[in-house]
């Protein structure tokens, strides 16, 4: 497999006043092309800091940080918002949907950035909408919508420009657990349709999704496994009583 | 991102504050109405005072003899008695920039018709007299070349002589006596009230200029000459032709002073022209003053509505929103607040404009070239009032946008 990415020695140093905290104290990581890592860690650990560099939200203090095989550490603003459009899909834990904005247009938002604008966003939006199980609900504004739905129409806006990976910041943290499962359904579809998914989360019964997990701690990587038989999201959805699986609002 | 797509995004965002919206418009409104009401009563007031100059006589060249000058002492200028009948003659053969020309005749005498008198002056002119000063009669006919070539005795009576020695009644084919001789009037002027230094217009008799010479005044030379150059660009060109051909007739040498002044009207036009224009640049000013207090008001919203949004800036910002279509999204929609401001401001400034030349029959004049100012006035008020709060958005922490609450 290809590698995605790539850090060398990744230091992230935050300063208040005389203080030096050190969020990040060397990481050295690989990932490849259509992984599933779940990052998990108390917070603190400085799981969050490695996200925010790792989607270009953030530069590190030193080292190197490689996106498909390209140094990106030292790209200016401009740049780095140019690969945030191109290659990162972001889901947060608060949704971060545009109120008063239709479900399709919070999806279509990354495609006003893209500088070859196309004029199929529409379509491009619903089939991202559909693929998350949206479709008929292009024109729902975000509070007619439920939390499971809302996080959806998050993935829907982070998959619509055909992202190399999805960074996933506790995507599951705001939800009940029968949506949450819902939602790693998706991510699981996702990742077997070959999308590299890193998920940031502190609870263990999410990581059991993922292909591989790695364990912070005070900003060093402490644990990396692979887990060779993941959960399966889709399968526990099934065994659940069918009514409880009502989902609508 | 397209420009329509941003707008689209400006008019949700202001539509979503309709009332916040509005209230900072109004400070726009205000401020583009009034640059358009001054600047509409300013230049109202220049055109009417153009319009006072202009009815003087358009191209008007007036040509008056220099001081009198006897043994080092100078007497004010048209003391001098060097014009004469042939000057005025040969300019008009000889300088092709001038059109028409008068000899004129100035006097004063009282006046007698029936048992009322009147003081008044008398002027003598050529025929060209109504053309030259552009002023037409009321009644009756001009006096012609006949008339002036024999001197004849008659008159054409200025609007307040009317007045003040018929009393309304039809002074036509009456006779009156000037210096106890008598005249036969022909003709009345049309009323020119006062002039721009508030002297009444109307308060004179015209006489053909010989008739002046020889039957009322006594003398044999001209008090000044009017003329006309061919249009108002070759005013000058009229100036100096007059002026070389009589230093030429009056043989001054090089270096010698005239003994004449040339001075046009646009002389006189562009003198109370820069004092309108000094009016109207300073009730424009005053107007600009509310209009940057509008701006402010924009400037004001605008960190607000940054502040206010800085979350949605940070979602924008992770999905790929570069600095500068941050800060051209919130430029976009300052500089709409402030057009619609402007817009809304012009058509307001028409109207009271309107308003006030009704009420107070004031002259209003209201030119595309100040709309149009003042539209493009309030389109970089939005973009300088703007910019500043749409550089702090743009300049926004992703990260910490993200986590503002």
């Amino acid at each position: 497999m290809d590698q995605l990415i790539s850090t060398d020695h990744l230091v992230k140093i935050y300063k208040l006043g005389d203080y030096e905290i050190q969020a990040l104290r060397g990481i050295n990581l690989s990932i490849e092309k259509g992984e599933f890592v779940a990052i998990m860690g108390p917070s603190g650990s400085g799981k969050s800091t490695l996200m925010h560099i790792l989607g270009c939200l953030d530069r590190p203090t030193k080292g190197n940080y490689f996106l498909e095989g390209k140094d990106i550490s030292s790209l200016d603003r401009n740049s780095l918002a140019g690969i945030r459009n191109q290659k990162i899909g972001f889901v947060f834990q608060s949704f971060n949907l545009l109120s008063r904005t239709t479900a399709l247009e919070n999806v279509e938002l990354p495609l006003l950035y893209n500088s070859d604008y196309s004029k199929e966003k529409t379509e491009k939006a619903k089939k991202a909408l559909s693929l998350v199980g949206l479709e008929g609900r292009e024109n729902h504004y975000p509070n007619k919508l439920s939390g499971g739905q809302q996080q959806r129409v998050a993935i829907a806006r982070a998959l619509v420009n055909d992202p190399a990976i999805i960074l996933a910041d506790e995507p599951t943290g705001n939800l009940d657990s029968i949506t949450s499962m819902e939602v790693m359904e998706i991510f699981q579809s996702l990742n077997n349709n070959g999308i590299t998914i890193i998920l940031i989360t502190h609870e263990k019964d999410i990581a059991a999704y993922a292909k591989r997990n790695i364990t912070f701690r005070d900003g060093k990587i402490v644990k990396d496994e692979i887990i060779p038989v993941p959960k399966k999201a889709k399968d526990e959805l099934l065994s659940l009583p069918p009514v409880e699986n009502e989902e609508e609002i | 991102m397209r420009y329509f797509q941003i707008l689209k995004v400006a008019y949700k965002a202001l539509g979503r504050n309709k009332m916040r919206s509005s209230l900072t418009m109004l400070g726009i409104i205000i401020g583009v109405a009034a640059v358009i009401a001054m600047l509409g009563i300013g230049q109202g007031a220049k055109k009417m005072v153009n319009a006072q100059i202009a009815s003087l006589g358009d191209n008007l060249l007036n040509i008056f003899p220099g001081s009198f000058m006897s043994g080092g002492m100078r007497a004010g200028a048209g003391t001098r008695t060097s014009l004469t009948e042939e000057d005025a003659k040969a300019i008009k053969e000889k300088c092709p920039a001038v059109l028409r020309i008068s000899p004129v005749v100035r006097t004063g005498a009282q006046v007698v018709a029936g048992n009322l008198n009147w003081g008044t002056s008398i002027e003598g002119y050529s025929t060209d007299f109504p053309l030259i000063r552009s002023w037409p009669l009321a009644s009756g006919t001009f006096f012609t070349e006949q008339d002036v070539k024999g001197a004849t005795k008659v008159c054409i009576l200025g609007k307040t002589v009317v007045d003040n020695l018929f009393a309304g009644q039809d002074p036509i084919g009456e006779i009156i006596r000037i210096k106890k001789l008598p005249f036969r009037v022909i003709g009345v002027l049309s009323s020119k009230g006062q002039n721009a230094f508030g002297r009444d217009q109307d308060d004179m008799i015209v006489v053909p200029y010989t008739t002046a010479q020889k039957k009322i005044a006594g003398i044999t030379y001209i008090n000044s000459i009017i003329a006309s150059a061919v249009d108002r660009a070759k005013i000058d060109l009229a100036t100096k032709q007059v002026t070389d051909l009589l230093r030429q007739r009056h043989r001054i040498l090089p270096g010698q002073d005239d003994d004449f002044t040339v001075r046009s009207q646009l002389d006189i036009a562009t003198a109370a022209g820069s004092t309108s224009k000094i009016m109207t640049i300073l009730l424009a000013a005053i107007a600009s003053i509310s209009l940057i207090v509008g701006g402010i008001g924009i400037m004001n919203i605008m960190l607000v509505s940054v502040t206010e949004r800085t979350r949605e800036i940070g979602i924008r910002m992770a999905v790929g929103a570069r600095g500068k279509d941050i800060l051209t999204q919130f430029l976009i929609e300052s500089i709409v607040l402030s057009l619609i401001g402007g817009i809304v401001g012009i058509i307001l400034g028409v109207l009271t404009s309107k308003v006030i030349s009704v009420i107070l029959h004031w002259p209003i004049f209201i030119s595309v070239v100040a709309i149009a100012l003042a539209f493009f006035f309030s389109g970089f008020v939005g973009v300088f009032f703007g910019f500043y709060p749409a550089r702090k958005a743009s300049l926004l922490d992703p990260i910490e946008a993200l986590r503002y609450e």
